[in-house]
């Protein structure tokens, strides 16, 4: 051992400990907010899992094994719900963000007049609750009500439609109207900052190139929107996949459960009537897995084209 | 000629999707100042029943309790997820390692956990705490989010590390460094955040639903959704009711259009 060793490790065992401060510093920083996810989040979710396989009323619960799940195969109201669920998903998400992007391509456009009232007009809805929305489309849609007496009118139908507690197809109709004008604003936005990070020369390019407006949107717009419509698609797929106040105050899930969704029926099975906590925990597993699943399909999908 | 009325095509569609976004409220708002029969009937011309109405309202349910409970619950919650997670944003990027790398992975799988999937647990824990009926067990379960946390990393990104190397060699405490340099810089980032999670906590349903069972800890949106679920609705109340849990989300979409924009669009950016 020389002088000159000691001297260029002193420094560097001084700095390590420096760094193994700074690394703990940083831990107290973000700690309390992981405990409280896990928590708030993870804990719950494995409560619920060992809650999947008890059966029984309120709190007296016993063992059951796979019993709840296999009353899934029986339960012809879950399997409604699940099916509405995929009807909204399918029918309400593609309309609601292809016209949101469309509405975000035409706003996009430097020229255009009003712009800024065109856009908080369509951003607006963002600002009500979903009991608001649904009260609302509730009230519109009555028998006797606006939609109804303005149709009329209008001579378009010769008698009252009863929109809401009709048939399952209108009642969820003003479901899935209900969420396109609550949602595509908000879709729109996340287009509008989406766009504006692609360099306009892209699109005067284009133009001096020849190419129309349909074939510019096509051909720039949408595949360099590409991560943010991923986005969305799976923010929209998990919502979707947990409606609950549009189901619970817009239709009540009527007529005879044509309208509800599985979150709704989760709750109503959990908190209503005779509560079985064991056979919800099993229903909103497979919730669960519908939304990691289908997010798991559209990253892989979206991250390969 | 054809640019031209593509052109007019474009302002026709514009105007179109513009009116039918606002109409709805539009029409809440004119149904507000009719009775209930004017409401049923279609008409779209305000009338004088708007206080007869709110007096109806007052007379038959606690809004004001309500409203008050909204905005304590709301505020709460706000306050306390804008500290707890830009701390934990700040954390994460500026002191990151690849455990805290790994950690922020495990942490955003909690954005696909469905509230349906941890509901009844949370509603055990919450009532074996005494939880139930307070601002606690409202704030609780969603005052910790990746989305929030990640918001605040991506922000903390664009904070220049030198700066905070600086302030270190002159002695500042890595706490006064976030509160006096991070802090006043990210404004706007925080007030996107403040925007957006107050919105969600006014109009969160399911989750008080669950656990405020009396009527003095009720919300505005659990009072407005109760006044539509008698046989006989009093159309004109129920849209006062409406209107009034309505206009505090509204006024500040107004005034804080541009945090709102940004808050949404925070995940975009890369």
């Amino acid at each position: 051992m020389n002088h000159m060793d000691i001297k260029a490790k002193a420094p560097a065992k001084r700095r390590l400990s420096l760094q193994k401060k700074q690394n703990l510093v940083g831990w107290a920083f973000l700690l309390p907010a992981a405990l409280l996810i896990v928590w708030m989040c993870f804990y719950p979710m494995l409560k619920a899992l060992l809650l999947s396989f008890q059966s029984g009323q309120g709190a007296r619960l016993s063992f059951a094994g796979l019993k709840n799940y296999a009353f899934l195969l029986k339960d012809s109201v879950f399997q409604q719900a699940l099916k509405n669920n995929f009807i909204y998903l399918l029918i309400q998400v593609p309309i609601m963000l292809m016209l949101a992007l469309m509405l975000a391509a035409l706003l996009n456009n430097r020229k255009l007049k009003l712009r800024g009232l065109y856009r908080t007009a369509i951003f607006l809805p963002c600002a009500t609750s979903l009991v608001s929305v649904s009260l609302i489309f509730r009230s519109m849609f009555a028998v006797g009500g606006f939609v109804n007496v303005t149709l009329m009118r209008l001579g378009m139908i010769q008698n009252d439609i009863n929109w809401i507690n009709g048939s399952g197809e209108t009642a969820r109709a003003v479901i899935i109207i209900a969420l396109i004008w609550r949602w595509t604003g908000y879709n729109m936005v996340f287009y509008l900052s989406g766009l504006q990070n692609i360099d306009s020369t892209l699109y005067e390019a284009a133009y001096i190139d020849g190419a129309n407006p349909l074939q510019q949107f096509r051909r720039i717009t949408v595949p360099l929107l590409r991560p943010t419509i991923l986005l969305t698609v799976i923010l929209s797929t998990n919502g979707t996949l947990q409606l609950f106040d549009e189901s619970f105050n817009l239709t009540r899930g009527g007529p005879s459960n044509l309208s509800i969704t599985m979150s709704h029926y989760i709750y109503r099975t959990s908190f209503e009537n005779v509560p079985k906590f064991g056979y919800a925990a099993a229903m909103s597993y497979v919730v669960f897995i519908l939304v990691a699943v289908l997010a798991l399909v559209q990253m892989r999908v979206g991250d390969k084209r | 000629m054809k640019r031209k009325l593509a052109n007019v095509l474009v302002y026709v569609f514009l105007t179109v999707v513009a009116l039918l976004s606002v109409f709805p409220l539009v029409w809440m708002a004119v149904s507000a100042t009719n009775d209930s029969q004017t409401v049923l009937s279609g008409s779209l011309t305000p009338g004088r029943h708007l206080l007869d109405n709110y007096r109806n309202l007052l007379a038959n349910q606690d809004v004001w309790k309500a409203m008050s409970n909204s905005l304590v619950y709301s505020l709460s919650q706000t306050l306390l997820a804008l500290v707890i997670c830009s701390f934990a944003g700040y954390g994460f990027e500026i002191f990151h390692t690849r455990n805290k790398d790994r950690l922020m992975s495990v942490l955003l799988l909690a954005m696909m956990v469905p509230l349906a999937a941890t509901m009844v647990p949370l509603f055990q824990m919450m009532s074996k705490m005494g939880f139930l009926n307070t601002a606690a067990g409202f704030v609780l379960p969603s005052v910790s989010t990746p989305f929030l946390i990640m918001m605040f990393r991506q922000s903390a990104r664009a904070f220049p590390h030198d700066i905070i190397e600086a302030a270190r060699i002159d002695g500042l405490g890595e706490i006064r460094i976030f509160l006096r340099m991070f802090f006043p810089t990210m404004r706007s980032t925080y007030a996107a955040a403040m925007t957006i999670t107050f919105m969600n906590a006014w109009n969160n349903y399911l989750w008080p639903k669950v656990i405020m069972q009396t009527n003095d800890a009720m919300t505005m949106p659990m009072l407005t959704a109760n006044l539509m679920s008698g046989y006989v609705v009093d159309y004109g109340m129920l849209m006062v009711a409406v209107l009034l849990s309505t206009l505090p989300t509204v006024v500040i979409f107004f005034l804080l259009q541009k945090s709102f924009t940004e808050g949404i669009a925070g995940a975009v950016k890369g």
